[in-house]
């Protein structure tokens, strides 16, 4: 049942032979973004082939590693220290590197969907004068997350955590001339900057109780600290795991980040950042498996987010939207399972790599169909494209076939287990969890259907002058292959995977809960088929062009649940007004007080004289302002 | 060891390069800067040079030159450095060629008919009396070059000044430090005293003063460098005077000469007061800590460009004030590392800043706008600045910052927690500052404005590239810096404070 983590002590072997260069892995993509910055248009008409070179280059060498990983016998792990990066008194961190396991796996998912990423973003860019840009800024996303999940200890995490967060806003308002992109790419920075903060105070907190921000102290220093010091460094690691994530409340920002090329969204949301958060979790699972309060937080934000996700899900009609929407609740579902600890820890895991290759694939596709359509993103004006694009057409039903779940696709092989875990869990919590699990997955078929059916089935309801066509090899090669990953890696990971990461994850007994396997995947089955006949029932025949008038609960999704008006009122809103007042005080206020105070003790400049006179008020206001500042300041201090 | 003495050239030969220029003619102006360029860089040759014969982990403080002065007195004129005061004179010599470069047209886009080579002059001047605040270990010493150095400064904003109201911040930034400067003088006259008639700081360090003494000594020392800093609530005079200063000279101020109040404290408020010191610390933290939060949201309320970079710098010094009231070697070392990488930083910034408001003659965030299509190496540039801004990982900046934090952390949550809210602020101050000029739909005004036409030019990147180079060098590898910084904190800490760092809860649990 529990986790035989921590009663081992964690310890890294010291890398040896090839497994030492292990720094090339983020190295190469990081050598090839620069070329592309600092040779500027020079580097126009090859740029990108460069571009994609370094990462197939770094995608290979990645399974050079994880074979040599491999073929380790004992401890299957290669800790590399470059170089010390921050010694100061007591505090060691270095620039350290750690290929195990886990690692292994996220190298090989980054390298490899990033891979075909990039190679179809060859063709979707062609026409566009930034290509070069865009993959220089592609290679420097990829390097990031490499450095994330290649780190040795949080601040190397931390540094690839906020590398991504940098490249992502570069992504996001890659058009930046568009006001709407500039913003998405902001609001995407600030909301993770949000959950960096949290993540930042967890490292605090770890250096102040253990001494030391490296992995191995962290885990095998778990169990000296108290519960509450425990569920606190959990809360501020999960906090930064929303933002990345965007689970909720942080998850406003991920919708907006379709504003990016296509490409991008295929990349944030499939194979890199947004799995960022599940790693976070993973790898610190002695921290958050040491504390029940902590699961049950993980758990509850893993299943709300899954909802949320699934309900806007259906209300929106914009084509990369609803796929965004469906990444908030599938990575929804891998909280779920890091939440519930034990074997699930895996379980997210394999479901992460399956969606990786489903939403990559559906993200890529759904590029095709706009590539094909002039840009056109309203599902209510695609319908009847099967005819037109049949390779998108088939690698998109699959991606569709799998992240609904049917057998023998990958998303049944991964997402049934976490529904079936969630049932188990002890209490009536398991009940709540695993029916919240379970409804999603109906919605999940249900609105997919929406997608599949509306785009690619029923009548045509296009804007005149639409010449739907196929995409070229480049951009349909990588579609067949993401579609062939869609359709195997579940059944494929299944058990391996599950085993290749135990040394990370723990060894876990066979659970039997309450429900026995086949109860949990008929039931599941059952919603399943109903959201899918549901879907193709109403929409076979199409859809209205204008939004409807509707009731409040899909105004609501419609409107993402309100999040972005609640950040407006709470946050924004109430910010604007405060700077303001505080820019009109310091100004008038606080300035004038001093220039008083230094035009007598100066000897009275006239000029200064003139400049104060007449804000005798203001000046009242703002030295009582100023002394509250200061002692709420100091009062704060007190509190140690 | 050698004994050749760099430090008494460091502080000479910028001093004797301004006389010279004095005496250029004002046609000679083309001469002039070339003159400054080549004597600079002579300078800064020097600081490599003291760089390389300081031994890192050697003695505390190195390179001593000593003359007599004043006998009577005991006034010498001595110089010597530690880690702390050789990174700010490291930081000097590499700043100001970059400023005479970034100079190069700025003067004669003022209107009016201004000297050039006086506008070099002045900057020399600055520079040697800069070098000697930092290298003097004669509390006279230090007092006459942190009063001199105003003088320069003054006539930079004064009669270089970019806008109607340069003569008022100028009067304003003369008027603070000036009343800053006469607390310290009372408390400097004190300190000789019931020091024992010496102005050695040495000797000083070793004296023993009554606890209102040494309470009203720290005072007069504290609030000459807050104002000096700023801390809240005595910063407005920045804002004013960074806006009115031509934007080198600006930068010259916030990256260098504002750090003399940050140096200060540590230097002789701590060490000279130490109990006063303790006694005060959570009073500083406070102040400190203010300026943090309110220097963000006011950066986030300016339309002017060089005043939001002015606020930032508010925001980050309150970084510096708690690292260094912190009293552990983690937050004391990332402060004096914020010093450098914020001079490096906000000094780029401001650079690029100066760039922007010579070709578009305004600084006003709304008379730009979707600029990055116009000009896009020097909008990549201003983000570049900006990610340094808000020390992302990989720019030097983050370092120190974290050290600050997790320092801070380890004595004092609440206060590390409401601090690091000031990272989201920085975020949200620098990329709406970047929206409103770079991105969103281009600004048609830009387009009548021929010079916003042309991108970066190959002065302008000799300026701003030394500069992202060390950026980011020392983003990832701080070590070199970090090895001359620690041994002088710990010191500091440790010695003339006598405080030691908290152990780690779980060990000290044992």
């Amino acid at each position: 049942m529990d986790n035989i983590q921590y009663s081992a002590a964690v310890e890294y072997a010291a890398a040896s032979g090839t497994l030492s260069s292990i720094w090339l892995l983020f190295a190469i993509p990081l050598a090839s973004a620069a070329v592309l910055f600092l040779l500027g248009r020079r580097a126009d008409k090859w740029g990108h082939l460069l571009g994609v070179a370094s990462v197939v280059a770094t995608f290979v060498l990645g399974l050079v590693y994880f074979f040599q990983l491999k073929g380790l016998s004992g401890n299957r792990s290669a800790e590399v220290d470059l170089f010390s990066f921050m010694p100061v008194g007591s505090l060691k961190v270095d620039f350290g590197l750690l290929l195990d396991p886990l690692s292994a796996v996220f190298v090989l998912l980054i390298t490899g969907v990033g891979s075909l990423i990039h190679i179809y973003a060859v063709g979707y860019m062609a026409h566009d004068p930034g290509r070069r840009r865009f993959f220089a800024f592609f290679n420097l996303f990829i390097a990031a997350m490499l450095l994330l999940v290649l780190g040795n200890n949080y601040v190397m995490l931390y540094f690839g955590w906020e590398g991504v967060g940098l490249a992502s806003y570069l992504l996001i308002s890659f058009f930046f001339d568009k006001p709407s992109a500039a913003t998405a790419g902001k609001k995407a920075f600030l909301m993770n900057r949000v959950g960096d903060a949290g993540f930042a105070i967890a490292m605090f907190l770890m250096f102040a109780q253990l001494g030391s921000v490296n992995y191995d102290d962290v885990f095998n220093g778990v169990n000296q600290l108290t519960q509450g010091t425990v569920l606190v460094m959990g809360l501020l690691l999960l906090l930064g795991a929303c933002g990345k994530s965007g689970q909720f409340p942080l998850q406003a920002w991920l919708p907006d980040a379709m504003e990016g090329p296509t490409p991008v969204s295929a990349l944030i949301h499939a194979a890199t950042m947004v799995t960022a958060g599940v790693y976070l979790i993973a790898r610190s699972n002695a921290v958050f498996s040491a504390n029940a309060t902590l699961q049950t937080v993980v758990v509850s934000i893993g299943a709300l987010t899954l909802l949320i996700g699934c309900v806007i899900g259906c209300a929106k009609d914009d084509i990369k939207r609803v796929l965004a929407y469906s990444t908030v609740s599938q990575i929804g579902y891998m909280f779920l399972g890091v939440g519930l600890g034990g074997a699930a820890y895996a379980l997210a895991i394999i479901h992460l790599l399956a969606h990786g290759f489903f939403k990559a694939g559906m993200f890529l596709g759904a590029g095709s169909v706009m590539h094909g359509m002039q840009d056109q993103v309203d599902i209510r004006r695609f319908g009847g494209l099967w005819k037109y694009m049949k390779i998108t057409w088939i690698t998109f039903g699959l991606g569709y076939v799998a992240i609904i779940g049917l057998p023998p696709l990958s998303g049944f092989f991964t997402k049934d287990p976490i529904i079936l875990a969630a049932f188990n869990r002890p209490g009536w919590t398991g009940w709540l969890f695993g029916g919240a699990a379970l409804l999603g997955a109906g919605l999940t078929a249900f609105y997919m259907t929406r997608l599949f059916v509306l785009t690619f089935h029923g009548p045509k309801r296009w804007t005149d002058g639409q010449h739907p066509h196929e995409s070229p090899a480049v951009m349909t090669v990588p579609l067949v292959l993401l579609a062939v990953g869609s359709v195997a890696s579940g059944f494929l990971m299944s058990t391996s995977v599950v085993d290749w990461l135990t040394p990370v994850l723990g060894k876990h007994a066979e659970e039997h809960g309450r429900l026995g396997h086949w109860t949990v995947t008929g039931m599941t089955m059952a919603v399943v088929a109903l959201g899918l006949a549901a879907g193709v029932l109403l929409f076979r025949k199409g859809t209205a062009l204008e939004e409807q008038p509707a009731g409040p609960v899909v105004t609501a999704a419609r409107n993402n649940l309100y999040a972005d008006t609640f950040n407006e009122l709470v946050f924004e809103l109430p910010g604007r007004y405060l700077t303001r007042a505080l820019v009109f005080l310091d100004n008038r206020g606080i300035d004038g007080v001093v220039n008083g105070l230094a035009a007598m003790v100066g000897g009275g400049s006239g000029r200064l004289r003139r400049a104060q006179t007449g804000y005798v008020r203001s000046y009242a206001l703002s030295m009582l302002g100023g002394a509250l500042l200061v002692v709420a300041a100091l009062m704060a201090v007190t509190l140690g | 060891m050698s004994k050749f003495p760099f430090l008494t050239l460091l502080v000479t030969l910028p001093l004797l390069g301004a006389l010279i220029l004095a005496f250029f003619p004002r046609s000679a102006g083309e001469l002039a800067k070339r003159f400054a360029l080549v004597w600079t860089l002579v300078v800064f040759a020097l600081t490599v040079g003291a760089w390389l014969a300081f031994k890192a982990g050697g003695d505390r403080f190195q390179l001593k030159d000593d003359y007599p002065w004043i006998p009577q007195w005991g006034v010498r004129f001595t110089f010597e450095v530690d880690g702390i005061a050789l990174v700010m004179v490291a930081l000097i010599g590499l700043l100001v060629p970059l400023i005479v470069v970034a100079s190069w047209k700025t003067v004669e886009a003022l209107d009016g008919n201004r000297s050039v080579p006086a506008y070099f002059a002045l900057l020399l001047a600055l520079q040697g009396m800069m070098i000697g605040v930092f290298a003097a270990s004669d509390v006279l010493l230090f007092y006459v070059f942190f009063e001199a150095m105003l003088v320069p400064m003054y006539f930079l904003i004064g009669s270089y000044g970019s806008h109607q109201r340069r003569q008022y911040a100028a009067v304003k930034f003369f008027l603070y430090s000036l009343v800053g400067g006469l607390f310290m003088l009372a408390a400097v006259i004190g300190l000789w005293v019931l020091g024992g008639n010496t102005f050695d700081w040495h000797t000083l360090v070793e004296a023993e003063f009554t606890t209102w003494a040494e309470r009203w000594m720290f005072l007069g020392f504290f609030v000459a460098f807050a104002i000096k800093a700023p801390f809240f609530p005595f910063h407005t005079w920045l804002p004013d005077a960074g806006s009115a200063a031509p934007a080198p000279a600006a930068a010259l101020l916030v990256a260098v000469m504002d750090k003399v109040g940050t140096f200060g404290i540590l230097r002789y408020c701590l060490s000279l007061f130490p109990n006063a010191s303790k006694y005060f610390a959570p009073l500083a933290i406070a102040l400190a800590l203010v300026g943090i939060i309110y220097g963000a949201l006011l950066a986030v309320g300016q339309n002017d460009l060089k005043r939001l970079v002015s606020y930032t710098s508010i925001a980050h010094f309150g970084f510096i004030g708690i690292g260094i009231f912190a009293f552990t070697t983690q937050a004391g070392s990332g402060a004096v590392l914020y010093m450098l990488n914020h001079g490096l930083a906000t000094g780029l910034l401001f650079l690029v800043v100066g760039f922007l408001v010579a070709r578009r003659g305004s600084a006003s965030i709304k008379d730009f706008g979707g600029a990055g299509k116009l000009v896009p190496w020097l909008s990549g540039v201003f983000f570049i600045a900006g990610m340094a801004s808000l020390a992302l990982p990989g720019t030097s900046p983050f370092v120190s910052e974290f050290l600050v934090l997790l320092g801070v952390f380890a004595v004092n949550k609440t206060v590390a927690v409401i601090a690091t809210l000031g990272i989201v602020l920085a975020a949200a101050y620098v990329l709406w500052m970047y929206q409103r000029t770079m991105q969103g739909t281009l600004n048609p005004a830009l387009n009548e404005v021929p010079a916003m036409k042309k991108d970066l030019s190959v002065r302008e990147l000799a300026v701003v590239a030394p500069l992202i180079g060390l950026i980011l060098f020392l983003g990832f590898y701080p070590k070199p810096v970090l090895d001359v910084i620690n041994p002088a904190v710990q010191a500091t800490f440790t010695q003339d404070l006598g405080v030691s760092d908290p152990a780690p809860k779980s060990e000290a649990k044992k």
